[in-house]
């Protein structure tokens, strides 16, 4: 009998029996919507009457108008929060974990990934709380005599966009974190061991030996964190409701917004199709340059 | 290899983020147990939780919580590992096709699906229904699922499914006898993860139900506080119910979870 790689016995047909459920609902759920999307997409239609026709009118409309376009621009400021500051504060947790061998390391572990399992729905609520003008980030601020600086933090439309994006930091860490421990609990030790007869201090170390044998999570972690920074939807529903004014509209509550409370269907499904496109192109452009680089 | 000034120093920056991450957390909970009515007594109030429980609803919230939550994962289970079976064992015409359209599913964000499932499960009188729940979350967990129970699959020993063969063993008998048991690591990290993400589902309960006794828990939450503008003990009280199944969960399977979340990206 001759088999290719990972697929034993001869060709079969019952594969696609055992397929077809998945198959079904995926495309009934799925596929189909997905389809429908698009089609929505070339009508204005405001969900009950009749569409009409406007070809590619809405999608010249979502990126030329700058108040359709605006949310987009306020997931670029999500992005740094929630992609580059995690990746950044992950990296430096896990490297003082893994280097260290620090009794209690499973502690800190489980403790500084718990906020990813948490409903976003709760921790909403939690840094709604923090950030009230009553709240213990300016409780806080006059403990060490800065009452100058407290603020509504969420009523500001100057504060409140980076007030949703510091959430954003504070769930993405432990991921990342944990991603990153995986990553260099693969590194030998004895390269830490030969960096170190080099003479080289922790942070020459990390970035001679661990930083290299991350690039594969690295990559992970950027398409997992920026996927996620740019669908945030629960915490600025929760939180702010896209205010004050307009400033933590993002693409995901937009979608919401003109779909369902504005009556305009159309707007609202090219901007997920667009939010779509955005997360497929970042996806695998990400991909391809971690696996280029591995070449 | 460290010196015990460089120890001490990472203790405090550890320590630091993990007083961090818990502060938000321990918040809610001091608050959930703090008294609900200006002027009540001190100590602690731990029948707020009774009230949010009965008076708030979260009873009604969390049942269909768990409901919704168990039919997605036994239906995201069983279809992904019969899919992931077939994609990883058999030979077949149109299957590397068929796995990258279920791939891109990996990558396709509700947010694109959810309003035409809306306006066409409308359409059939089938929004406010637990089926507009559990179908919507089986398709998205499905291109997850069945990456990983492909996976396992095809990396499981060849040499047992050969044995199998030649004893007689047919199709059918490898799978359900034979490699499901074996792979139930496997499983158990698809279905924790499937848990959790569907538990913590906002969007689509939120666009699909207006029926008040059809709310899920992060749904039933976020009406709750819509009606009271700050925080309340009664309020923390229901955030509290909401998260801690899955916490819970996570504290005592937490090596699947996090081998889940890594392995299932970085294969992804």
């Amino acid at each position: 009998m001759q088999h290719s790689r990972g697929a034993p016995g001869q060709p079969r047909t019952v594969a696609y029996l055992y397929l077809a459920p998945a198959l079904l609902v995926f495309g009934c759920f799925m596929a189909w919507p997905l389809l429908r999307a698009v089609w929505l997409s070339l009508f204005e239609w405001d969900g009950l009457s009749v569409g009409t026709w406007v070809g590619l009118g809405n999608y010249v409309d979502v990126l030329t108008d700058p108040q359709l376009r605006a949310p987009f621009v306020h997931s670029l400021v999500l992005v740094v929060f929630f992609s580059a500051l995690p990746i950044v504060a992950g990296m430096v947790l896990a490297g003082l974990m893994s280097r260290a061998r620090l009794r209690g390391s499973g502690f800190f572990r489980t403790v500084i990934f718990l906020p990813q399992v948490v409903a976003m729905v709760v921790v909403a609520i939690a840094w709604r709380d923090i950030y009230a003008p009553e709240g213990s980030i300016n409780d806080a601020l006059s403990a060490v005599g800065l009452d100058g600086l407290a603020r509504a933090w969420l009523g500001e439309p100057s504060f409140a966009l980076m007030a949703v994006g510091l959430v954003g930091t504070w769930v993405g860490t432990g991921l990342c974190m944990v991603l990153f421990l995986a990553g260099l609990a693969k590194v030998p030790r004895e390269l830490y061991e030969s960096a170190t007869l080099d003479g080289a201090g922790p942070l020459r170390q990390f970035l001679a030996v661990g930083l290299p044998a991350l690039r594969g999570e690295l990559a992970v972690a950027m398409t997992l964190t920026l996927v996620a920074a740019l669908r945030t939807f629960d915490l600025v529903y929760v939180m702010t409701d896209g205010g004050p004014g307009r400033s933590t509209r993002v693409p995901s509550y937009e979608v919401y917004r003109w779909s369902l409370e504005e009556g305009k269907v159309g707007y609202g499904v090219t901007i997920a199709l667009l939010l779509t496109a955005a997360i497929l192109l970042l996806t695998i452009g990400i991909n391809r340059v971690a696996e280029g680089d591995r070449r | 290899m460290t010196s015990t000034a460089e120890r001490a120093a990472s203790y405090l920056v550890l320590g630091l983020a993990a007083v961090l991450a818990l502060y938000p957390m321990l918040l809610i909970l001091v608050t959930a147990l703090s008294p609900d009515q200006v002027g009540a007594s001190g100590g602690l109030h731990v029948e707020n939780f009774g009230t949010a429980w009965e008076q708030g609803n979260f009873g009604t919230y969390v049942k269909n919580s768990v409901l919704v939550s168990a039919a997605v994962v036994l239906l995201s289970a069983a279809l992904a590992s019969l899919a992931g079976y077939a994609f990883g064992t058999m030979q077949f015409r149109g299957s590397s096709v068929l796995f990258y359209l279920l791939l891109l599913g990996l990558m396709v964000p509700s947010e694109a699906v959810v309003i035409p499932l809306y306006y066409d499960l409308k359409s059939l009188n089938l929004t406010d229904s637990y089926f507009s729940l559990v179908f919507p979350q089986v398709a998205q967990s499905l291109a997850f699922g069945t990456f990983w129970m492909r996976a396992y699959f095809r990396s499981a020993s060849r040499e047992v499914v050969e044995a199998a063969r030649v004893d007689g063993a047919g199709h059918g008998r490898i799978f359900w006898s034979i490699l499901l048991p074996m792979g139930r690591p496997a499983l158990m990290t698809m279905v924790l993860l499937v848990f959790m993400w569907t538990w913590n589902e906002f969007l689509l309960p939120l666009v699909m139900i207006t029926d008040e006794s059809l709310r899920t828990a992060p749904l039933g939450l976020s009406n709750f506080q819509g009606q009271y503008t700050s925080g309340t003990a009664l309020l923390a009280a229901g955030a509290v119910l909401v998260a801690l199944p899955v916490v819970v969960v996570f504290l005592f399977t937490q090596r699947h979870f996090i081998r889940g979340m890594v392995e299932g990206a970085v294969k992804g």
